[in-house]
């Protein structure tokens, strides 16, 4: 890492491949985050990462905004709160904002306009806590990886490291919300880099950003510098050249510090944590404001939208009610997410969830139609796009023949799916949709394969329990046989003993007459 | 439908990568219709003709959808590489036969575009090299060398009938001005080492008055310019011509080294025949050639290096065709061999880049 006394610093590393795809983010960086109205009902989808979250309240129940309505039992989910005061309306199927446009058990709340909050709970003079309460804090906060992966961040920050490396590249096109979020909350993010630092007992900290958000920039060292006249601090902002995808994790990784994350493993191999700007902010809201992760910041734009920008939403608002407070325009396609790894809205009425950064209301020819795909001309585009170093026209051949052995080999699953090698791609080819069918298909059997092994052993314990009950079985039998036979015998035994006592009664008896008769 | 991410994508398609490469083949093309007159505009027009009549209708055979596959422009850069590298003026049958072998046999019948393993229209060529080695080797001399050029009807009628209009045949039009049958100049070095002659004395043929004769280094030149233009639009990356063209002078500069008398240069070699041609749109043919970044330098030095090695000592006057095709069979491999280092692989250093 160039180590240097400024706070800004260029890295000069540098990540293979990567693609410049139009920014589009002049639409909606330019106005400050406004709030958006609270709609009169929020959807919250009953589900965390694909996994099941279970209620904890009941319908018809009244609830207080920042009440938890729902905690995930399994490791890698979050609570789920309240996003205002009202009535649990109902437990339903609803539209989830999932690519496969399914649908799902969701928790309705019909808001009662009164947005009253349960008590919030800041924690006082933070860094005297242990470290454990400051975990739990976060934990009952339901906060998550709001960059998109939302994996729960009480989890990811258990693990002490030596670097804090915070994701403020927003490299997808389109999305603006943290560039936003640091203008407008630069000390406030700091001060959560700060309780971060604390808890995974970190020594410095890296802000890795793009060159095209200087505003951003200017106000991230402003908080910095007015920060350290206080107190003693290495934070520093690590400027990377604005290239798609410099802000997947691994990338940011490299860019900043030279060093690749080996393969499977997590950045905290070397010695490294990374929070996206958006998780930070939340930790700020949670631990020191006291209120769980109940809103984020969106970022509503594309051709349609009329008043493009960035607003926070209440989590569980209806895409349709974002678009409608918005004026948004009649637009040809919807998209959750960036245009390069966003996933299109089929049903609007699907709620905004914790992963949701981005909806484009996209006019007419401003997202590429899904065209004919010609052959692959292997004219390896794809390869030097690739950030991940990998070779997607083999992987794409591999995909398409379901030689997923190959797929392996030729290591898939180290494939990010950002869409750089299917943007790049003359022919046309929708490469990730390849990929992604590929890795369900391998994960299935996989599965499949776990499955059968478990029948398989069981099915083998079953056989070696019956073998093993029968040999005892036989065992026994045999053992109560020869008790049987040992009692037979020592019974035979007892007959002889007492035949022999009986004949030497009978010859003293008779001794005793003889003698008897001869004093006689 | 599903749309699977991305949403959008660069604005480039095969059929302009290929459009792209037609553009580029103008500067060349022009060159070599400056020197060598109307025949080169005849195998031009034969070549696409029965290309795309020869790919329309194997796709009608295969019952594939016509259309979009001639939109894509892959059999009109074969039929237009297929056509600069004819000899003006053969006879028309000439570029027809290559042109279908190209197309139905070198590429439909592994499959169509993008699975043919050999460049279809180097195929092609080789093809009617073996076939005709007389006529694929009539070459004209170059315009100011000529002792007399062919008129357009002359041409016309040299090229249909393969007389012309006063019925005198072809061979009356490869007379240079000093009364000597033309060839190229590469033809002329291999025949002359092959009767004794020196460098010296060879070179000092008024074919060779400029650096790489009279004619053919301008339409190198030419084709290096449309290299450029592929170059600069991102068409094309610079490993493989860069790499065939460096292998190129530093075999030759070696040999010359060796035995200064009786090898060609490397400017000779650079500049002469279709080293320009074959560096930047034969060699460069993505479906055909090596696709990782370490893979493409090789296969690009490893046509450099068969260039120089046959012309040498080979039998035919050039040698880029049969060249690209023999590394067009090391490519798979080479690929296998040049696999870039996955992201956090084992082993792998950090990049720095000041
Ligand atoms: S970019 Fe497309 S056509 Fe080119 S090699 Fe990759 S998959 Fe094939
Ligand atoms: S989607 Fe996967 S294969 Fe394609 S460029 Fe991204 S990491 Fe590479």
């Amino acid at each position: 890492m160039n180590r240097g006394n400024d706070i800004i610093f260029h890295s000069s590393y540098q990540i293979h491949g990567g693609i410049h795809p139009p920014e589009n983010k002049a639409q909606s960086n330019q106005s400050p985050i406004q709030d958006l109205p609270i709609p009169p009902q929020l959807v919250y989808p009953l589900l965390h990462n694909d996994r099941p979250l279970t209620p904890t309240v009941e319908v018809g129940e009244r609830v207080l905004a920042g009440q938890i309505i729902a905690d995930g039992k399994e490791a890698t989910s979050a609570n789920l709160h309240a996003g205002t005061s009202g009535i649990v309306s109902a437990i339903e199927e609803h539209s989830l904002p999932h690519p496969s446009s399914d649908k799902g058990q969701c928790l309705v709340i019909t808001a009662d306009g009164a947005d009253e909050w349960a008590p919030r709970s800041a924690l006082k003079s933070a860094f005297e806590q242990p470290r454990e309460a400051l975990l739990e804090h976060i934990n009952q906060a339901g906060i998550a990886g709001l960059g998109g992966a939302v994996f729960p961040s009480h989890i990811k920050l258990a693990s002490q490291v030596e670097t804090l490396i915070v994701n403020a590249a927003e490299c997808e096109p389109y999305i603006t919300c943290d560039d936003r979020l640091m203008r407008e909350q630069a000390s406030e993010l700091i001060t959560a880099i700060e309780l971060v630092l604390y808890l995974a007992s970190a020594k410095q900290c890296v802000i890795g950003i793009e060159d095209n958000k200087p505003e951003a920039i200017a106000a991230l060292e402003e908080a910095i510098q007015l920060r350290k006249k206080e107190t003693d601090l290495d934070i520093r902002i690590g400027v990377v050249p604005t290239r798609y995808p410099s802000g997947g994790e691994k990338q940011l990784i490299e860019l900043l510090t030279g060093q690749q994350v080996p393969q499977n493993q997590r950045p905290s191999a070397l010695g490294l944590l990374v929070h996206n700007v958006a998780t930070l902010y939340a930790i700020y809201q949670a631990i020191v404001l006291g209120q769980p992760l109940i809103s984020r910041v969106v970022t509503l734009t594309g051709d349609a939208a009329t008043k493009p920008g960035n607003y926070r939403v209440r989590l569980g608002t209806p895409i349709n009610w974002l678009l409608e407070q918005t004026d948004t325009q009649p637009y040809e396609r919807c998209v959750m997410g960036g245009p390069m790894m966003g996933f299109e809205l089929k049903d609007l009425s699907a709620p905004v969830v914790k992963a949701t950064n981005c909806i484009i209301a996209a006019g007419k020819n401003e997202l590429s139609e899904p065209s004919q795909a010609l052959a692959c001309i292997r004219c390896g585009e794809c390869a030097d796009a690739c950030p991940a170093s990998l070779l997607p026209q083999q992987l794409y051949w591999f995909s398409r023949a379901k030689d997923f052995e190959k797929t392996r080999d030729y290591n898939l699953f180290d494939c990010i799916e950002c869409g750089a090698c299917a943007w790049v791609c003359p022919s046309h080819i929708p490469l990730v949709q390849y990929y992604r069918f590929a890795k369900t298909e391998i994960r299935a059997q996989d599965e499949e394969k776990r499955k059968a092994d478990a029948a398989r052993k069981r099915h083998e314990f079953r056989t070696m329990r019956l073998e093993r009950d029968k040999k005892e079985r036989a065992e026994r039998h045999k053992k109560a046989a020869e008790k049987r036979k040992n009692a037979a015998q020592s019974k035979g035994e007892v007959d002889e003993k007492k035949a022999t006592v009986a004949d030497a009664i009978a010859r003293a008896r008779a001794k005793k007459k003889a003698a008897k008769d001869s004093s006689s | 439908m599903f749309n699977s991410s991305p949403h959008q994508r660069a604005s480039n398609s095969v059929s302009n990568v290929m459009l792209q490469v037609v553009y580029a083949a103008i500067p060349g093309a022009a060159a070599l219709f400056y020197f060598f007159g109307w025949g080169v505009i005849f195998n031009l027009i034969t070549c696409i003709s029965f290309c795309l009549v020869s790919e329309a209708l194997t796709l009608k055979l295969r019952s594939q959808p016509t259309a979009a596959a001639l939109k894509d422009n892959s059999a009109l850069v074969t039929a237009i590489l297929l056509g600069l590298a004819l000899p003006p003026l053969a006879p028309w049958w000439v570029a027809a036969i290559g042109s279908i072998f190209a197309i139905v046999f070198a590429k439909q019948l592994y499959g169509g575009m993008g699975y043919n393993p050999f460049n279809p229209a180097m195929c092609g060529y080789v093809l009617l090299l073996i076939s005709f080695p007389v006529a694929m080797t009539a070459w004209l001399p170059p315009a100011p060398l000529a002792e007399q050029s062919a008129s357009f009807t002359d041409s016309l009628s040299l090229f249909l009938t393969g007389r012309d209009l006063d019925g005198y045949y072809l061979d009356t039009y490869r007379y240079n001005a000093d009364g000597f049958t033309m060839a190229t100049p590469l033809d002329q070095l291999k025949t002359g080492y092959s009767m004794g002659f020196m460098n010296d004395e060879l070179l000092s043929h008024p074919v060779f008055t400029d650096f790489a004769g009279v004619g053919w280094q301008w339409v190198n030149l030419a084709f290096l310019l449309g290299g450029i233009y592929l170059l600069a639009r991102k068409i094309i990356s610079w490993h493989i011509p860069v790499s065939m063209l460096i292998a190129m002078a530093v075999v030759s500069a070696l040999m010359s080294l060796y035995d200064s008398g009786q090898t060609i240069g490397p400017i000779m070699h650079c500049f002469s025949g279709a080293t320009m041609l074959g560096a930047f749109f034969i060699a460069t043919d993505p479906v055909s050639a090596s696709t990782t970044t370490k893979g493409r330098l090789i296969f690009g030095a490893g046509i450099g290096i068969f260039v120089v090695v046959i012309r040498n000592y080979g039998g035919y006057p050039d040698a880029v065709a049969f060249a690209v095709l023999l590394m067009n069979m090391a490519a798979p491999l080479i690929d296998h061999f040049t696999q870039p280092k996955v992201y956090g692989s084992p082993s792998k250093t950090p990049e720095v880049h000041d």
